[in-house]
């Protein structure tokens, strides 16, 4: 069976030369979800480009069973959701609606199918009252709802988010964990929020000048002082990694895509 | 900064009742119906005072039938008109011929009147078609009109992306403005609006930089050049009765005057 993604030796140069992956060897199967720690300019939002195929470097890349190229690019982008960091970016579209029915508008599917899946994709993530609204209309957490539903209406195998819970108050966020939470596709997260990664992530990888330094299961990461200390990542002060419950893995949903 | 947005909102949004036959039109027909009311008015010759009256009786008509409150109309209309007019304000004075009547420094002609009073009809019926418009018609609606009757494509979607980003670029000048404020920037001379040129540079640079990450989000969503449409417009009996009332009721004058 195909895996969710399996990089090998993949690296990445921008324009001017600096390198931004370097070597990036990652085997994630279906159903996982992995948080992909590291701090600023680490290459983490540039490793989630590559998945989906806006960006591509050098080295074997395959995702959701696809290899990773100009030829694969439309099926792939089916196959593999972005959710970008900054929700304006994502939600162009004059209203919710008109959003989340883009991607399966793209994908050829007929009225009726998009419809259904607008509706199913908004429900998913607490948004169906907004479906007539305009993005500038709503808060910066329902806003990344949102932003979820327009890639979870094109039904991915796998789900990839960049820093979903930047610039949320405690309340949006404990509303996005609860929503990803009951989500179940496979799914790598990028994040600065350690909290975040325990509670819904059973595994972590930790990205350090576009290398994985560390992979391996998120609880033992996160344990580990000393290794996060080296990659400028800490827990909250007063953090208490025992008392914290983590979400059960989800049902191989995606394996068949 | 919300201030600024909900005002803003409230000048271009819809008016009026939003369940009139008006409102409940296809965009296509009330585009096509209101264009027709500028053209004809404009293309009249100097003096043709019955076929403005026809305009604006057909334009009180729609407004009516709309029930468009005459205060939302001028409200939305002054913004418009003295600009219009500063323009036609110097022709009485240019143009020659006629009676001429003395104001201090100034000599005034007839026929420049004449002309300024025609403009200025020409002026009035063309914006307050386009207020009628706009208020009975959600901007993305007038878009999706535009689009539908062949303007080209590339225009219609650099207009929908303006407006969808307006309010995100005029929040992030806001922001940059508040910072300035905050650092006790109070411009007395001309060398002080360095600050400014810079505000200036740095709204450009993320605008770009905007516009390559909403770019990248699209193609994530399976975008291939075309922008895909949720609900096709439809043309019913009432718009084709509204584009032959309009018409009926004003090429006869035109033709005749």
């Amino acid at each position: 069976m195909s895996c969710a993604i399996e990089a090998a030796g993949l690296s990445f140069r921008f324009p001017n030369g600096r390198a931004a992956l370097n070597g990036i060897d990652l085997r994630a199967e279906h159903g996982e979800r992995i948080a992909v720690l590291g701090p600023n300019g680490a290459g983490k939002t540039t490793l989630m480009m590559h998945l989906n195929g806006l960006m591509s470097g050098s080295g074997r890349l395959e995702v959701a069973g696809l290899r990773v190229g100009p030829e694969t690019l439309h099926e792939l982008r089916r196959r593999v959701g972005l959710v970008f960091q900054d929700p304006d970016d994502q939600l162009f579209m004059p209203t919710v609606q008109e959003d989340v029915a883009f991607g399966p508008l793209n994908l050829g599917l007929d009225r009726a199918e998009v419809h259904r899946r607008v509706a199913e994709s908004l429900a998913a993530v607490r948004m169906e009252h907004a479906a007539e609204r305009a993005p500038y209309q709503l808060s910066m957490g329902e806003r990344r709802r949102v932003a979820i539903a327009t890639v979870l209406a094109m039904r991915p195998a796998l789900l990839v988010l960049d820093e979903p819970s930047a610039n949320l108050d405690p309340r949006a966020r404990r509303e996005l964990l609860e929503v990803l939470a009951a989500v179940e596709h496979t799914m790598l997260v990028t994040t600065h929020d350690l909290p975040l990664a325990a509670e819904l992530c059973e595994r972590a990888v930790i990205l350090a000048d576009g290398r994985i330094v560390a992979d391996g299961p998120c609880r033992e990461l996160l344990a580990d002082h000393s290794l996060l200390a080296a990659h400028d990542l800490e827990l909250p002060a007063g953090f208490d990694l025992e008392r914290v419950e983590p979400r059960g893995r989800p049902a191989a949903v995606g394996a068949a895509a | 900064m919300t201030a600024l947005c909900n005002h803003t909102l409230e000048l271009t949004g819809p008016a009026g009742d939003p369940a009139s036959p008006i409102h409940r039109l296809d965009p296509r027909s009330k585009v096509v119906g209101l264009v027709a009311v500028t053209l004809v008015a404009v293309s009249a010759s100097v003096a043709a005072w019955p076929v403005w009256a026809g305009c604006a009786a057909v334009l009180a008509a729609v407004a009516t039938a709309a029930r468009v409150p005459i205060g939302a109309i001028w409200r939305r209309a002054r913004f418009v008109l003295p600009l219009v007019l500063l323009v036609a304000l110097f022709v009485p004075f240019a143009r020659s011929g006629g009676r001429e009547y003395v104001l201090g420094p100034l000599v005034a002609h007839e026929e420049g009147l004449q002309t300024f009073a025609a403009v200025a009809a020409k002026a009035l019926i063309g914006t307050l078609s386009a207020v009628l418009l706009a208020a009975t018609t959600p901007f993305p609606a007038v878009l999706r009109g535009l689009e539908a009757l062949r303007l080209p494509r590339l225009l219609v979607m650099i207009a929908a992306f303006m407006y969808r980003y307006l309010f995100v670029i005029v929040e992030e000048v806001g922001r940059m403005r508040a910072a300035l404020a905050a650092r006790a920037y109070r411009p007395r001379t001309a060398l002080h609006a360095g600050a400014l040129g810079r505000v200036a540079t740095a709204t450009f640079l993320r605008t770009h930089s905007r516009g390559e990450r909403v770019y990248r989000a699209m193609l994530a969503r399976g975008y291939r050049g075309r922008m895909p449409r949720l609900a096709p417009l439809v043309l019913s009996r009432a718009d084709v009765l509204f584009v032959s009332l309009v018409l009926a009721a004003l090429l006869p004058l035109r033709v005749v005057a």
